[in-house]
């Protein structure tokens, strides 16, 4: 990775261009637009040529680091290897022209992989229905609030405006609640990481509107008391909400329809492979169990049965609309292409192979990092900072950041740090099952090392990382002088 | 049997296995209660090979109807260069996370800076964020950040010449959210200033959601709303297609302290509606009500200039339910696309862009009026789209058209229909349409002629 430090307006020349259009053979042009709805001026874009553009962007992408660059461990994100097969198929000729408005009838390919999609992802998580409309997922949790919402309101029972997150949540959970005009509630966590049941049970009243959880959760733990959760939620008129984010510990193996939950979210840019695009667009569909069904927003895609064909419609009974049409559907095409290329026989390892790496990773530090949680954890799982950090020595000590850092030096992405914000010095770590035993086994390597420079020269660790295109942002200078634009 | 994105052979698993102390994969899963797993066979096809993977995609292309698109309503069939494929498919670009890490997230964290300032540069507004899902939802997060900015007033108006789709997302948020929405019918096509300043005269108005370039396709003046409702103490929210600010007026110069919307007219494919890229961008007075991600500018340990993720104190990951929004992700690819299509074409491009719009919409709209099957509607400026009378109905159209492989005359209620020409559209694509408009005509002619012999 080089460092390059041209801005797109520094290329620009009064006069160059880079577009390629026709001669007009209209009378007519924007000039004729009467001067009091005309901008003044002219709005100052680059000019650039097109050779200047592909350089200067290629230029760009040899700063980034993506999965196609190296292991990328972050915990939470499943930052799994994107299968070059999505791509192709996402731009099949015949898809990308089609307007989301055209008649039904000239739309039942790609109304096809809207509808089979969501019948594969209802059976791959025991739910009776899906949207495929949210857009990512923060937007499946705003989606499934509403649901949830609805719900209770469908049924005047008014009161239940209260949603019980766990102190371990996402953060986009409490917001997400927010946003829908819930409350939020917290439910503590018990040293073992799981959620206390004993604090759940009291603040089941008939107030409460449903549980957000993630299981496995962020600790990677599955929630051992799923079954008295589901019990005493539902016996308190509440709905389960399961936050998909942590899917990918048991896809082919444990279904969320299977354990109660009502109303659930994928990320299909984690657990169905498509990529991260820097942050998006994913795609965030929700599924909900089969009274919930009528609740699901506009617009929705029905197979009819008389005609055999796929049909759009508006739900009037639903919670709404939460999109412009019908989702991220270039999106959809690529978790489809990658369910077909796995399949049945081998959908059924996803988990089990991503719980092995997660399982090696952890029995392969845990003697020199600190695992606050010892048990077997599913698809990730979280350190708490090292077990030799210097700590409490201002010269010497070695955070989290520093060890986050460091790792960039060795050419891996760092974990998510600092989340879940149940311990001071988190480290949390996603390996995935399309990582071999020799990139692990790499990456041990280099956190041992990490781990010895620590004691014989934490310096190095606390002005890391030295060998990226960059180093340490002065971040404080970025929001108290914030410079958001040239 | 190997499968490919799989590197596991027996000898590792056996290995790995052995360093966490157990004998076979199923223990992995012994904390999980035995009747919750999953023991049958999911309802979803055997694997396929690459080859079948593709056949699967062209049996199902061959189902679609690719038709020449004369439809706007929110998604438009704008030309997009090839360069952008080209640059998108960069693997390190394609296939990275959100940019936490900034050292090594350099690439990612200079283009969404170059996006803001493009953005800014169109909307004639200060400052952008990173983008949003698409333009409906900006609409959305545009309206509680009015609320947001304008302590103790809870009520926003909605013009009602805002796309349906616009309007349904605002009013679905807002629902949820505990925002009271007042939706003011149009007056003769466009927004009615009158009846907005009669509301916002009630003292609870936080904000005020109107058009650049409303669902009729008409340019709508704003004369007069800046005023009539920062006298209000209200905000001005302007939904605007980014393309059309290249030439039209903009949000900023109209007063307006945000602008939302779709860029999908920015270089993005229709694709069926996805993925798509929403924008938003408002004064500086309330860049920290901005929901969203942010990029700002500032420098590393050995003082070179970089870029990170900022005024993270807004967000969900450090604010939970307090943050101004819930949203965690951008469409930073989009924003992309974007980004390079508008360094492709310039202030020049995009000006060539709208005028080929404009002169081909004004052709097929004097043309159809020259049918006679046409009346004027409004008959206000407009750019790409507009709305005709039709004295054919509108579904009878819109069939002859897709006879004559041509999507276009979407109702718009009554006896409206609207088309929207890009310069996507040659003019022997255009004369087309007025022919199956005409056929349309002729062979209606015919039934009734022929329904009266039957008599």
């Amino acid at each position: 990775m080089k460092y390059y430090d041209k801005l797109i307006f520094e290329l620009s020349k009064e006069g160059r261009t880079g577009f390629s259009l026709p001669d007009t053979e209209w009378a007519d042009t924007t000039d004729r637009i009467p001067a009091g709805l005309r901008r003044e001026l002219p709005p100052d874009l680059p000019q650039v040529s097109e050779p200047d553009v592909v350089r200067h962007y290629v230029n760009l992408s040899n700063m980034n680091f993506g999965v196609d660059t190296g292991f990328y461990p972050l915990g939470s994100c499943t930052m799994k290897y994107n299968p070059k097969i999505n791509e192709e198929m996402a731009s099949y000729p015949g898809f990308g022209g089609l307007h989301p408005l055209q008649p039904d009838d000239t739309v039942q390919g790609a109304l096809s992989i809207y509808g089979e999609l969501s019948d594969w992802l209802c059976s791959l998580t025991g739910m009776a229905a899906f949207t495929l409309n949210p857009f990512a997922g923060a937007h499946g949790e705003l989606t499934g609030l509403m649901i949830m919402r609805s719900y209770h309101i469908s049924r005047g029972d008014l009161k239940r405006t209260k949603v019980i997150v766990p102190d371990s949540a996402h953060g986009t959970n409490p917001a997400s609640a927010a946003v829908c005009g819930l409350q939020v509630v917290q439910v503590k966590s018990t040293p073992d990481g799981v959620i206390d049941i004993g604090d759940l049970k009291p603040l089941l009243d008939d107030t409460v509107a449903g549980i957000m959880m993630t299981n496995p959760n962020t600790l990677g733990l599955f929630e051992t008391g799923i079954k008295e959760i589901e019990t005493s939620v539902h016996a308190a008129g509440g709905l389960l909400y399961y936050d998909g984010a942590n899917m990918n510990a048991l896809l082919g193996k444990v279904r969320p329809g299977d354990m109660g939950f009502d109303i659930m979210h994928l990320n299909l840019h984690k657990t169905f492979s498509t990529p991260h695009g820097g942050g998006g667009p994913g795609a965030g569909p929700v599924g909900v169990a089969e009274r919930l069904s009528r609740l699901l927003p506009s617009p929705v895609v029905r197979k009819s049965e008389k005609t055999g064909k796929y049909e759009t419609a508006g739900n009037p009974t639903g919670a709404g609309r939460i999109s412009g049409f019908m989702g991220n559907f270039g999106v959809l095409m690529k978790a489809c292409a990658y369910i077909l290329s796995l399949g049945n026989r081998n959908i059924r390892k996803v988990g089990p192979y991503s719980v092995l790496a997660a399982n090696y990773v952890k029995e392969s530090l845990k003697d020199l990092y600190k695992l606050p949680v010892s048990t077997l954890c599913k698809h990730e799982f979280v350190f708490d900072g090292l077990k030799e950090a210097n700590a409490g020595d201002p010269e010497r000590e070695v955070t989290t950041l520093d060890i986050a850092k460091r790792l960039l030096d060795y050419g891996f992405h760092a974990p998510t740090i600092y989340f879940p914000l149940l311990f001071h010095q988190s480290i949390m770590i996603e390996p995935t099952e399309t990582e071999s035993k020799e990139t692990l086994d790499a990456f041990v390597a280099a956190m041992r090392t990490i781990a010895e420079e620590a004691v014989s020269d934490p310096g190095l660790l606390r002005s890391a990382p030295h060998n990226t295109p960059v180093r340490r942002p002065d971040e404080t200078l970025a929001a108290t002088h914030p410079k958001l634009k040239i | 049997m190997g499968f490919a994105y799989f590197p596991h052979t027996g000898d590792d698993i056996k290995a790995m296995l052995g360093r966490i102390g157990l004998e076979s994969l199923d223990e992995l899963y012994s904390d999980v209660p035995e009747d919750l797993l999953f023991r049958g066979d999911f309802d979803i096809p055997d694997a396929m090979s690459e080859m079948e993977v593709r056949r699967h995609f062209a049996g199902l292309a061959e189902k679609n109807v690719s038709l020449s698109v004369f439809c706007g309503a929110g998604a438009y069939d704008h030309y997009s260069p090839s360069v952008i494929p080209a640059v998108i498919s960069r693997s390190e670009f394609l296939t990275s996370y959100t940019p936490y890490q900034a050292e090594v997230s350099q690439g990612t964290l200079r283009y969404i800076f170059e996006f803001q300032s493009m953005m800014t540069r169109l909307t004639g507004l200060d400052c952008s964020n990173a983008s949003m899902y698409d333009g409906p939802t900006s609409a959305a997060e545009a309206v509680m950040m009015a609320v947001n900015c304008t302590k103790k007033k809870n009520r926003v108006l909605l013009s009602g010449t805002l796309l349906p789709q616009v309007l349904e997302v605002v009013e679905t948020y807002c629902r949820f959210h505990g925002i009271c929405l007042t939706e003011i019918p149009h007056r003769d096509g466009v927004s009615d200033l009158d009846a907005i300043t009669a509301e916002l005269g009630k003292g609870d108005v936080a904000g005020v959601l109107v058009p650049g370039i409303n669902r009729f396709g008409i340019i709508e003046d704003l004369t007069g709303y800046a005023e009539a409702v920062h006298a209000a103490r209200a905000l001005l929210i302007v939904y605007s297609d980014p393309s059309s600010l290249a030439v039209i007026r903009t949000p900023g110069e109209w007063g307006a302290d945000i602008a939302c919307g779709d860029a999908q007219t920015l270089g993005i494919p229709l694709n069926f509606g996805g993925p798509y890229i929403g924008f938003l961008c408002c004064r500086q007075e309330y860049v920290r009500k901005l929901p969203g991600r942010i990029v700002g500018e500032t420098v590393d340990t050995d003082g070179r200039r970089c870029y990170v993720l900022t005024l993270q104190a807004r967000e969900q990951h450090i604010r939970r339910e307090k943050a101004t929004s819930n949203i965690c992700s951008n469409q930073s690819l989009m924003a992309l696309y974007v980004t390079v299509y508008l360094s492709l074409m310039g202030p020049e491009g995009l000006k060539k862009v709208n005028d080929l719009s404009y002169g081909g919409a004004h052709y097929l709209h004097d043309e159809l009026l020259g049918t006679g099957l046409f009346t004027e509607a409004f008959g206000k400026p407009f750019l790409k789209e507009f709305v005709l009378k039709s004295r054919l109905p509108a579904k009878q159209l819109q069939k002859s058209l897709l006879d004559a492989g041509i999507f276009g005359a979407l109702s718009c209620g009554d006896d409206l229909v609207s088309f929207c020409v890009t310069e996507n559209r040659t003019k022997e694509e255009i004369d087309r349409v007025v022919n199956a408009v005409i056929r349309c005509h002729i062979d209606r002619c015919r039934d009734i002629v022929n329904g009266n012999l039957m008599k």
